[in-house]
């Protein structure tokens, strides 16, 4: 009996300690958060179609686009593919159980779903202005909206993402199945691994710093504000302590994902399986180093910026190292391109241009031009959306048989990729251009010399929103009338394809057999295809 | 080009030439990458039959080369560029001083002589200029893309920023850190000068004090020469040429004194006390406005004294 025929009810749902019912729950919110984030999004390129901010008030686009970001970063990209397919996957894929602590997982979700209503909330009672950033004293003195709220929110779901994180770390310590070293891990569980690091690490920052801007905001303590001995500046480095790593916390899982999918529709070893393992922590420790990057043009010392400039530099290494390798892999490989590969290796390529365009903004003397301007937006959304959502995407396509039990249609998934690829290059390319010629971010109006180039970027948008809505039919169609999935329907190695499509509820019925090495593919022997 | 992308500073060459490095730097990793991306997927394709595949090993060689040639090329990048950005923080010692008052949602400017423009800056072409900055609220950005020059405007302290003006004419202005509402309207434009014209224009209208005199009034005002003139009877160091000095505290540190130390010295006196100095300053917090602390400073610098010290 499969996991999913635990009971039907919802409560047999909302009780669940299943890691995997528990995944379920995330990928419904998170899909919920991500509409209505895109939605925000939507609105925000219709706004920027032309320059004169006729569409919306600036109160109206300024609370738009705080929104959008609060949204996609703390409720959809920070909890995407570490809690819906980390949950998923990590204990499958070290032959475990379950997590190490279920019930604390399942507490992880509430305190999730409460923070982000929490953010649904103050949206409703009014939004807020302040950028997801916060910078104070505009949050802590000027900002008029519901900014105690959405840093409530924040605060909540952090606590979400600190018991994830040491849920999977404990879990992976402890529940590896008899025999499997560290280096017999497969990388996506590495990814998982350094995220809960950050997570455990990072967060703690975060919490501190929402309380710190609500006592500041309600109670003027000081801490902040220099008329009272504070500093604005303090904020920033608290702020983005936390926020730098955030983006790794954002795309390692996402490298953890590539790494499954391209030796799977290769056929081939990934290429230098240690160096891929050491570039994650290498990214994940280097990741603390850098977060002054942000603040070159601060005032901040200019010792401080030559530092934290050299870091930046020294951590696009091993981003560079797993670009590289990633390719390696495909050489002498036999390549099938269904739609879990044309996104993985479309997050390749996205990624790519977003690390490469990140060495501009590392470069001191170009980033006080660039900064805070389309060119970092477009630089973020490579990355982020290019990267993380790529991925999770990818990831989606490619475990959705082991997660329902059904394949999904290749043609239309395929049609969503490209589409998605090209949709998104299209949006955002301009907006590289855009910044180039000095057209500041967060502008709802603007001089009219930059309005071909938004206008293409909102043309392309209107293409990656078709590209975004597709799965949502073609995945729901599939759940329905989709052929029914083996257990290994990409004939893929690891141990969650040891188990049927749908694991049962205790995930293996006979201990798995442990393989000889990890991603012990072999180009010259065809795919099994066993459907 | 249009005027937001000309190159209109004396460091706007040398930006655009690192920018065109790297451009050409990024852009032949990003077209090698793809290449190759796309010619293993057309050649390795799983419908080809004539092709050669097999297992691949371990290949320390190929990886350490791809570890350490970017490492060594991000080095010297980042060497340039840093190289780059320290000129930005040297301003030449006789840059023309100008007053930058961010507030929402517009720029306040001040000359040394006292005139005033809102929005929109006259500097002259080919002369160094040094902008002293502070923010009566949130934080703003000086930001002049064609200039390539841009600097945060923080409440509570003073940034600077300097650019010669290499190009008549006029150049827009963009507020680019977030400050709220009307973040997108605090637009201004800075119209560069012949050296002829900006002095006529200069003097055009003023009846105003110049910003030194406005200063030494308030000096005196608020009790200030009490203790720091000549022949008082407390003992107050002196304050006349005091920027750009090197000042020795109490506590065994050395600084140099810029707009920010005076700030500080006038708000938060216990912060900085001068060797051989009794702590006995108020604090003038709440007693002095932004304006005062500009015109205070202008005075300093009225006086005399080394100047144009880095950050
Ligand atoms: C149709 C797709 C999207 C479009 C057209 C879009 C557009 C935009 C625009 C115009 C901004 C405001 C930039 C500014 O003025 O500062 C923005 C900000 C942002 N977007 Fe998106 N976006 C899209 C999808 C996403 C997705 C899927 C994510 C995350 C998963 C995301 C994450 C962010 C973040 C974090 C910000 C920064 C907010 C800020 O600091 O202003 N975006 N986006
Ligand atoms: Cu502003």
């Amino acid at each position: 009996m499969s996991y999913l025929d635990e009971g039907h009810t919802i409560k047999s749902w909302l009780t669940s300690t299943d890691h995997k019912r528990i995944a379920i729950l995330y990928a419904i919110s998170i899909s919920v958060f991500f509409f209505v984030g895109g939605a925000a999004a939507t609105l925000i390129r219709l706004e920027l179609a032309t320059p004169a901010g006729d569409l919306v008030s600036h109160d109206t686009y300024n609370r738009l686009f705080t929104a959008h970001g609060v949204i996609m970063v703390w409720l959809f990209l920070i909890p995407s593919i570490p809690s819906v397919f980390g949950n998923f996957l990590l204990p499958l894929m070290i032959g475990a159980k379950d997590l190490a602590f279920p019930r604390l997982n399942l507490l992880s979700w509430y305190l999730y779903v409460a923070g982000g209503v929490l953010v649904l909330c103050a949206l409703a009672a009014g939004g807020v202005d302040t950028g997801w950033t916060f910078y104070t004293p505009y949050s802590t003195m000027f900002s008029n909206g519901y900014v105690v709220l959405t840093l409530f929110g924040v605060f909540v779901t952090g606590f979400s993402s600190i018991l994830t994180g040491l849920n999977f770390i404990v879990t992976v310590h402890h529940l590896r199945m008899p025999g499997m070293g560290w280096f017999r891990l497969p990388l996506f569980i590495w990814a998982i691994y350094a995220t809960s690091l950050i997570l455990v690490l990072a967060t703690p920052v975060l919490a501190m710093t929402t309380l710190l801007l609500v006592a500041e905001r309600l109670w003027h303590i000081g801490v902040f504000d220099p008329a009272l001995g504070g500093d604005p500046i303090l904020f920033q480095h608290l702020f983005w302590f936390y926020s730098h790593p955030a983006v790794y916390i954002m795309v390692l899982p996402a490298m953890g994902v590539a790494s499954e999918i391209i030796p799977c529709f290769a056929r081939q070893r990934i290429f230098g399986y240690r160096f891929m393992a050491y570039a994650i922590l290498g990214i994940a420790s280097i990741g603390f180093l850098v977060w002054g990057h942000h603040m070159f043009v601060s005032g901040q010392s200019m010792a401080a910026s030559m530092v934290f400039s050299l870091l930046s530099f020294l951590v696009a290494i091993p981003s560079a190292i797993k670009v590289f390798n990633w390719t390696a892999t495909l050489y002498k490989g036999s390549l099938r391109f269904e739609a879990p590969m044309l996104y993985a290796l479309g997050f390749v390529g996205l990624f790519m241009i977003g690390g490469l365009t990140g060495l501009f903004l590392a470069s001191l003397a170009l980033d006080v031009h660039l900064t805070d301007t389309y060119f970092v937006v477009s630089h973020f959304h490579y990355i982020m959306v290019g990267g993380t959502v790529m991925a999770y995407f990818g990831a989606l396509h490619f475990w959705w048989p082991k997660v329902t039990g059904k394949l999904v249609p290749d043609l239309w998934a395929r049609i969503a990729a490209v589409l998605i690829f090209l949709g998104f290059n299209f949006t955002f390319f301009p907006q590289y251009l855009l910044g180039v010629a000095g057209m500041p971010r967060r502008y709802h109006q603007y001089p009219p010399q930059f309005q071909v180039l938004h206008l293409l970027s909102s043309a392309g948008a209107v293409v990656l929103a078709i590209g975004y809505l597709l799965p949502l039919f073609y995945l729901a169609w599939s759940l329905r009338y989709g052929q029914r999935a083996s257990a290994n329907p990409w004939d893929a190695r690891g141990l969650e394809w040891e188990t049927s499509s749908p694991p049962p509820t205790h995930n293996f019925t006979h201990p798995p057999q442990l393989p000889e090495r990890v991603y012990d593919y072999d180009p010259t022997s065809p795919r099994a295809v066993a459907q | 080009m249009n005027s937001t992308l000309a190159e209109a500073s004396s460091i706007a060459r040398s930006t655009d030439l690192l920018f065109g490095a790297m451009l050409l730097l990024c852009g032949v990793m990003a077209i090698g990458i793809c290449f190759v991306l796309l010619f293993f997927c057309i050649r390795y394709r799983a419908g080809n039959r004539k092709v050669d595949r097999g297992v691949v090993g371990r290949k320390l060689g190929v990886e350490l080369t791809w570890t350490l040639v970017p490492l060594a090329l991000f080095i010297v990048i980042f060497t340039w560029a840093a190289h780059d950005f320290s000129e930005l923080y040297r301003p030449p010692a006789d840059a023309l001083p100008i007053s930058v008052e961010a507030k929402q949602w517009m720029w306040k400017l001040q000359h040394r002589n006292g005139k005033r423009e809102i929005n929109e800056l006259h500097v002259p072409l080919g002369q160094p200029v040094k902008l002293v900055m502070s923010s009566q609220d949130a934080i703003h950005s000086f930001f002049v893309p064609a200039f390539r020059i841009k600097q945060d405007v923080v409440p509570g302290r003073y940034t600077t920023l300097w650019f010669t003006a290499t190009q008549l004419g006029e150049f827009p202005l963009f507020c680019s850190e977030y400050c709220g509402s009307s973040h997108s309207q605090m637009i201004g434009r800075i119209v560069v000068l012949a050296p002829a014209d900006f002095g006529r224009w200069l003097q055009a209208g003023t009846s105003q004090p110049s910003l030194a005199q406005y200063g030494y009034a308030r000096f005196r005002q608020l009790g200030c020469s009490g203790c720091h003139a000549a022949g008082s009877t407390v003992h107050a160091p002196a304050l006349e040429g005091l920027l750009g000095r090197t000042v020795h505290l109490q506590d065994g540190r050395t600084l140099v004194a810029d707009e920010n130390y005076i700030r500080d010295s006038i708000l938060l006196p216990q912060k900085d006390v001068v060797a051989g100095f009794a702590p006995v300053m108020p604090s003038f917090a709440g007693q002095v406005s932004e304006e005062d602390i500009q015109g205070l400073v202008a005075w300093i610098r009225s006086t005399g004294g080394p100047q144009g010290a880095p950050r």
